[in-house]
């Protein structure tokens, strides 16, 4: 199994051409788990980050926070959650602990050409999900 | 159990919060460690199998082929009988007598055989079974496990760059902001475009003669002389 960052080499320009241009910036988060940050320009606040396991290449973008969401409308979000979740493509809503996220799961093996398609389809969705969700957050 | 709910059950009790670890690293080894022993079995039921199935056609063989004699000898023995030889079939039926009992004993290994064949193809069936749950609730424990030490690293070194895993709302308002500061810009940049490209052009037409701005001077001009003209033909006539 290539180490992560080989594996992802050249993953910047190629998302910047799936996204017309955008800059996007590598960095690799110090850790016991190999996690590559993704910024696109113009969404640095939603940062994509790439880690991966045994099994699979996990690309993950954290929406919001537990204690974000406006009491009394949590199972509201739960539920659209679920609805949207076969629509949304490619990407998937999840919880990490307290941390809601939308990420895309590939191949342990997956050409770095399909995780830039990955990351590029992420972050739009990422960006919609969050968009379309606000009325639920505080 | 399914593996789902049991990666549920783990999830419910320890991996609520981020620090901590969802699967212990000791208990993760100790189960790769069975899933490679239980592997091992089952080759070793796979090569045990193909022994014993060897055996039981070799016992089937072997009937088939202590029937035939049985069934051969009795024929002599009925003809010793016949040509009034008492002993000699005595002898035969002595031999068919061993024959049986050899054949009794065949039919018990081939039986015993066939039993061991299915049970290690039962065993083959469930150990590989259980060894691909295992795998699979292994690689889901690793990846969850996974992915909580990625969103812990995560977490500490943007809260250690200064910044933090932002307040989505802020997110979003920023990126909006952006976003609508790039979209006036543009505009903004759009109609001075359009104001400059238009300047441009009439000085251009200007440069050229063409236009009112070019031909005013020499109206003036002309209107000026017109005056003059009218004044002189004036001061004639008096």
């Amino acid at each position: 199994m290539k180490p992560l960052q080989e594996q992802l080499r050249g993953l910047d320009a190629l998302i910047g051409e799936a996204m017309g241009g955008l800059d996007a910036h590598l960095q690799p988060i110090p850790g016991d788990v190999p996690v590559i940050q993704v910024s696109i320009e113009g969404r640095e606040e939603l940062p994509i980050f790439v880690t991966g396991s045994d099994s699979q290449l996990l690309c993950m973008c954290y929406l919001w926070a537990e204690d974000e969401l406006l009491p009394g409308r949590r199972t509201e979000l739960l539920e659209t959650m679920l609805d949207l979740n076969p629509a949304v493509p490619l990407s998937a809503f999840g919880r990490i602990g307290e941390r809601y996220v939308l990420f895309g799961a590939l191949a342990r093996d997956a050409r770095v050409e399909d995780v830039a398609t990955e990351v590029a389809v992420l972050s739009d969705n990422a960006l919609d999900a969050l968009d379309a969700m606000s009325e639920f957050l505080k | 159990m399914s593996v789902i709910k049991r990666v549920m059950t783990l999830l419910r009790s320890s991996a609520r919060e981020l620090g901590e670890s969802v699967v212990d690293a000791n208990a993760t080894s100790v189960y790769e460690q069975e899933i490679l022993d239980a592997k091992r079995s089952i080759e070793q039921a796979r090569g045990d199998l193909t022994g014993v199935m060897a055996k039981e056609m070799q016992a089937a063989r072997r009937i088939e082929h202590l029937k035939a004699e049985i069934a051969r000898y009795e024929g002599m023995a009925v003809e010793a009988l016949n040509k009034s030889h008492e002993s000699l079939a005595e002898e035969v039926a002595g031999q068919v007598g061993a024959m049986e009992q050899e054949l009794a004993e065949q039919s018990r290994s081939h039986a015993s055989y066939a039993a061991q064949v299915a049970k290690l193809k039962d065993l083959i069936k469930t150990a590989e079974a259980r060894v691909r749950d295992h795998e699979r609730e292994l690689a889901m424990a690793k990846t969850t496990e996974s992915v909580y030490r990625a969103t812990r690293s995560i977490s500490e070194s943007l809260g250690s760059g200064g910044s933090r895993l932002v307040n989505a709302r802020e997110s979003l308002e920023r990126i909006r902001q952006r976003h609508e500061d790039l979209a006036d810009r543009m505009t903004a940049a759009e109609a001075l475009d359009k104001e400059l490209g238009h300047r441009a052009l009439e000085r251009k037409l200007a440069d050229a003669g063409i236009g009112g701005e070019a031909d005013r001077q020499r109206q003036v001009m002309a209107r000026i002389r017109a005056r003059q003209l009218a004044l002189q033909g004036g001061k004639a006539a008096e």
